[in-house]
C-alpha cells in the first residue's frame, strides 16, 4: 500500500517538478544540512552538559535554556526540507529501511529533548538529578550520532 | 608548475593500495562520508556560534574570549576528522574530484576561509580586551564573523553539490 502511494506521489506535478529541476534537491540538502549542523552541535553542547563533561562553571537549567530553543525552530526547517525530499523520491525515502530507522530515532530524541526542556521548569531539577541527566544526554548523543549515520546511509540502500 | 604538479599527485594517490581499497568496498566510502558529514556539522555548528557571537546576535552574556576558549577547539578538531575523511574520499577518485568544478570551488572557499579566520586571529581579536564583554562588537569583528558564516554555508553547498556533477 505505502508502495502504491509512493508510486501515486512520484507521478504528482510537484514531485515531478522537484525531480526533473536539478537544483532543487541539492539546494534543499543544503538546507537540511545547515540546519542538522545547529543541531548537532547545539545538542552536543547539552547533552556533553548533562554528562558532565563541559560547561561545568554553570548549572545544567542554564544550558538547557540556552541550547533547546535552537532546536524547536530548526526542527520544522528539517521537517518541511525532509518533505521536499520525500515528495521528490517517495521510494527511495519511504521504502528505505535506513530511513524507516531515522524517523524512530528522531521522534526518540525529540521526546527526550521535550522531557528535558518541559522537567527544566523547575530549574533544580537536572541538577538535582546526575544520573538522570547523565543518562538522557548520552543516549541523545548517540540518538544524534545515528540519526546522521542513517540520513547518509539512506544514498547506499 | 601546480597545473602538472596536482593531476600527477592525483594519479599517485589514486592508484595507492588505500585508494583501491576505499573504491573497491562497498562499506568503506559511506562510513568514511558519515564521517565526514559528521565532522563538517560539527564544524559549522561550532563555528557558526563564535560567528554569532562576533556579529552581536547570539550568547551577548558571554565574552567573546570565554567563547573562543571553549567552542573554537571543538571546531578545529572537528575540522581535522572532516579533513581526513575528506582526504580519504578524495583520494579514492582523485583525478575526477580534481576536475569537479563544485570540488574546486569548495577548496577555494575553505582557503578563503582561512584567510579571513588569519585576519581576525592576527588583527581584531588581538585588541579583544577593549571590546571582550561588549554585546555590539567593532566592524572588524562583525565582518569577520559574517564573512565566516556566509563561506561555511558554501561550503556546505559545494560540498553537497559535489555529489551530483562528479563524473
Amino acid at each position: 500500500m505505502l508502495q502504491s502511494f509512493c508510486n501515486w506521489l512520484s507521478n504528482t506535478p510537484v514531485s515531478l517538478k522537484i525531480q526533473t529541476v536539478l537544483w532543487i534537491i541539492p539546494a534543499v540538502q543544503t538546507i537540511h544540512i545547515l540546519c542538522i549542523s545547529i543541531v548537532i552541535s547545539t545538542m552536543a553542547m547539552l547533552d556533553l552538559r548533562l554528562l558532565g563533561f563541559t560547561g561545568r562553571t554553570q548549572p545544567i537549567s542554564r544550558a538547557v535554556s540556552r541550547w533547546v530553543p535552537w532546536v524547536f525552530w530548526t526542527l520544522p526547517v528539517m521537517l518541511l526540507t525532509g518533505i521536499i525530499l520525500i515528495i521528490g523520491e517517495p521510494t527511495r525515502e519511504l521504502m528505505n529501511p535506513y530511513f524507516r530507522a531515522k524517523m524512530i530515532m528522531v521522534l526518540v530524541v525529540f521526546l527526550i529533548t521535550l522531557l528535558v526542556y518541559t522537567r527544566n521548569k523547575d530549574a533544580a531539577y537536572w541538577d538535582k538529578r546526575a544520573i538522570a541527566a547523565k543518562f538522557a544526554g548520552s543516549i541523545s548523543l548517540v540518538l544524534w550520532v545515528g540519526i546522521i549515520t542513517a540520513g547518509r546511509w539512506i544514498a547506499y540502500y | 608548475m601546480i597545473a602538472t604538479i596536482i593531476p600527477q599527485f592525483c594519479s599517485w594517490v589514486e592508484n595507492t593500495k588505500m585508494a583501491a581499497a576505499i573504491r573497491t568496498s562497498t562499506w568503506m566510502f559511506p562510513t568514511i562520508e558519515t564521517v565526514h558529514v559528521l565532522a563538517i556539522t560539527l564544524v559549522v555548528g561550532s563555528a557558526a556560534m563564535f560567528d554569532l557571537r562576533l556579529l552581536g546576535l547570539a550568547s551577548r552574556d558571554r565574552s567573546i574570549t570565554e567563547m573562543h576558549r571553549e567552542i573554537l577547539p571543538w571546531t578545529w578538531a572537528s575540522f581535522a576528522c572532516a579533513v581526513i575523511a575528506g582526504f580519504l574520499m578524495f583520494s579514492s577518485d582523485a583525478t575526477k574530484y580534481y576536475e569537479d568544478v563544485p570540488f574546486r570551488l569548495k577548496m577555494l572557499t575553505l582557503l578563503l576561509v582561512g584567510i579571513n579566520t588569519a585576519i581576525f586571529e592576527f588583527g581584531a581579536f588581538r585588541g579583544v580586551g577593549g571590546w571582550d564583554r561588549e554585546k555590539s562588537t567593532p566592524l572588524a569583528a562583525k565582518l569577520a564573523g559574517g564573512i565566516s558564516l556566509a563561506l561555511w554555508i558554501l561550503v556546505v553547498g559545494f560540498g553537497r553539490w559535489i555529489g551530483f556533477t562528479k563524473q
